[in-house]
């Protein structure tokens, strides 16, 4: 096959991926988009093989990897999506490092020049050690999202935090791009700047991760996302290989735009996310509320408000995902209609530990999806709302985001508080991951049903019955 | 003005091309399918199987050789993973089965 016929096919590949992400802009349009992109795949696999000599031994390796793929596809549980999409970034970034180590190794081998030419080894450098950076951050990302946190310290989802954080992380960046610098400037194979420059790499990646606290995951996620992307894109740069670099690109935009609309739900900036520790310093402070009261009920009491009610607006969050309780929700919503209620759900844009991670639950418990809505769409009807049932979710519906001068002043929220009658389910009264007070659980309407959020809802559905 | 245009130059027009359309379709894509688009990057950023594949494919079996096909190793646990669990996905996002699915564990 000729280079251009090469560069026709991936072309073809390109359109596929990106009609790919066209689809997802509605769920029926998007399993035809994913057959897109598995064709898509499946092109720019098989020309690269026919231009390469050692077709079986490739595919030895590519049955293998695909094995583990897809058992794992098969088998992991939604609430584990944050987890293996993590996971699968970092192997995205190991990949790209080890095609960079390939390249110096032996530039012919890719057609390139040998020793490789200066433009080569710039391009070589970004993919590298973006390419390191996913990989390390992924790991720590991945531990921190599965709960590892007891196993090894650095996976713990509390932010690690230590005196010059920031300096030591700017001083390694530093470094790591004078190598990169010497990297470029040697002559020869110049594994030595390489090699060290990696290594900090592999280091930074670690280092950025570990302040980031467990509810800022659905920015980091994302982030690793964009950078995953953008390592693609720069070894497809020092390949000269168009497949890679707008595959790369699509990836790294989707993930900055995601980093982007997270920080904004968040109503933070990106820089104070990745900066991290949030929470650490005020959360002790703000336990110590006075004296206020809670109205805590039973399930009981919390099923004859639900079945008494005209509407119901169930605000999930990340309690829900713990308990794994969307099954449990659907069947009580199901009896709740089935009594004439009306029952919609909530989804605040960072609830969850990662972008869409409440609406995967809920389709997963096969809930339908024109009774979910997001934040912007169903606010509006909380006033008219006769019960909201907050399930496993705190800062994502605390009125205090309403008062100049709180901490998470301007965050949009869900206006639970503005419903008639106010269920929360909580484990126990400790303060959310902003370790803010929420006025919510004090409010004379709102009424605290404590204890994990399956055995609540399975209770409640008891007692409707 | 005369000469070739140097391939970095290109793969630049390429790569800002391709930035803008992927800003432009993912802003529409829907807030509920953001973990199916997280899960479909991430298989289409193993397309880096491609360079994996390069990689891997030079008549004599090196160093390099070996970290290729580790590296193809990798990138097709994504392939597979990347695409097939999208997949699982969007089934759940199926407006009514018609008829129950097999209960997973």
């Amino acid at each position: 096959m000729s280079a251009n016929q090469l560069a026709l096919w991936y072309l073809v590949a390109s359109v596929l991926f990106v009609l790919a992400l066209k689809g997802l802009s509605s769920p029926v349009a998007a399993r035809r988009g994913n057959l897109f992109g598995m064709i898509g795949m499946a092109i720019a696999v098989l020309v690269t093989l026919a231009i390469t000599k050692k077709v079986a031994f490739i595919l030895v390796a590519a049955a293998i990897g695909g094995m583990i793929g897809a058992f794992v596809a098969k088998r992991v549980q939604m609430t584990q999506m944050p987890q293996l999409v993590a996971a699968m970034h970092s192997l995205v970034g190991m990949a790209a490092v080890l095609i960079a180590v390939a390249v110096v190794n032996n530039p012919g081998a890719f057609g390139e020049h040998d020793p490789l030419p200066r433009g080569n080894r710039f391009e070589l450098f970004i993919g590298s050690f973006v390419g390191a950076i996913t990989f390390s951050g992924s790991v720590i990302a991945f531990g921190k999202l599965a709960g590892l946190g007891k196993m090894f310290r650095l996976f713990s989802s509390a932010p690690v935090v230590y005196k010059g954080q920031h300096p030591l992380n700017l001083i390694l960046a530093i470094v790591m791009i004078g190598f990169g610098l010497a990297f470029f400037f040697a002559e020869g194979k110049a594994w030595m700047p390489f090699l060290v420059m990696l290594g900090i790499a592999f280091t930074l990646g670690v280092l950025i991760i570990i302040p980031i606290g467990g509810a800022d995951m659905p920015v980091v996620i994302s982030m690793l996302n964009s950078y995953s992307g953008w390592a693609a894109a720069g070894i497809g740069f020092s390949l000269n290989n168009t497949m890679l670099i707008i595959a790369g690109s699509l990836v790294g935009s989707s993930g900055a735009i995601l980093s982007y609309i997270m920080c904004k739900a968040m109503n933070r900036s990106f820089i104070s996310v990745i900066m991290g520790g949030f929470g650490a310093a005020e959360g002790a402070a703000a336990a110590g509320s006075g004296d206020k009261t809670v109205r805590s009920g039973s399930a009981e009491d919390a099923s004859f408000l639900l079945a008494n009610a005209e509407s119901v607006v169930i605000v999930p969050g990340y309690g829900l995902a713990v308990a794994r309780a969307q099954h449990a929700v659907k069947e009580m919503a199901q009896k709740l209609i089935a009594r004439g209620v009306s029952v919609r759900y909530a989804i605040h844009p960072v609830a969850g530990r990662m972008p869409g991670h409440m609406n995967v639950l809920l389709a997963e418990a096969e809930v339908p999806y024109d009774q979910v809505f997001e934040m912007e769409d169903i606010n509006g009807e909380l006033g008219t709302t006769d019960v909201a049932l907050v399930l496993g979710a705190n800062d994502v519906v605390n009125p205090l985001a309403h008062e100049k001068g709180s901490p998470i002043y301007g965050m949009p929220i869900i206006e639970a508080h503005k419903a008639r009658t106010v269920l929360v389910n909580k484990r126990s009264m400790a303060a959310g991951y902003a370790g803010l007070d929420n006025p919510l659980f004090y409010m004379d309407k709102t009424m605290m049903v404590f204890g994990d959020a399956k055995k609540v809802v399975e209770d409640i559905v008891k007692a409707l019955d | 003005m005369t000469g070739t245009i140097d391939p970095t130059v290109i793969n630049l027009v390429v790569f800002v091309l391709a930035v803008f359309v992927g800003y432009h379709v993912i802003w529409n894509v829907t807030p509920a399918l953001h973990t199916p688009l997280m899960s479909v990057t991430n298989a289409i950023s193993s397309v880096i199987i491609v360079g994996a594949i390069l990689a891997a494919g030079p008549y004599e079996t090196d160093f390099g050789a070996i970290l290729g096909a580790v590296a193809v190793g990798l990138a097709a646990v994504n392939v597979f993973g990347g695409f097939l669990v999208t997949q699982r996905m969007l089934e759940m996002f199926r407006k009514k089965a018609p008829k129950a699915e097999k209960e997973k564990a």
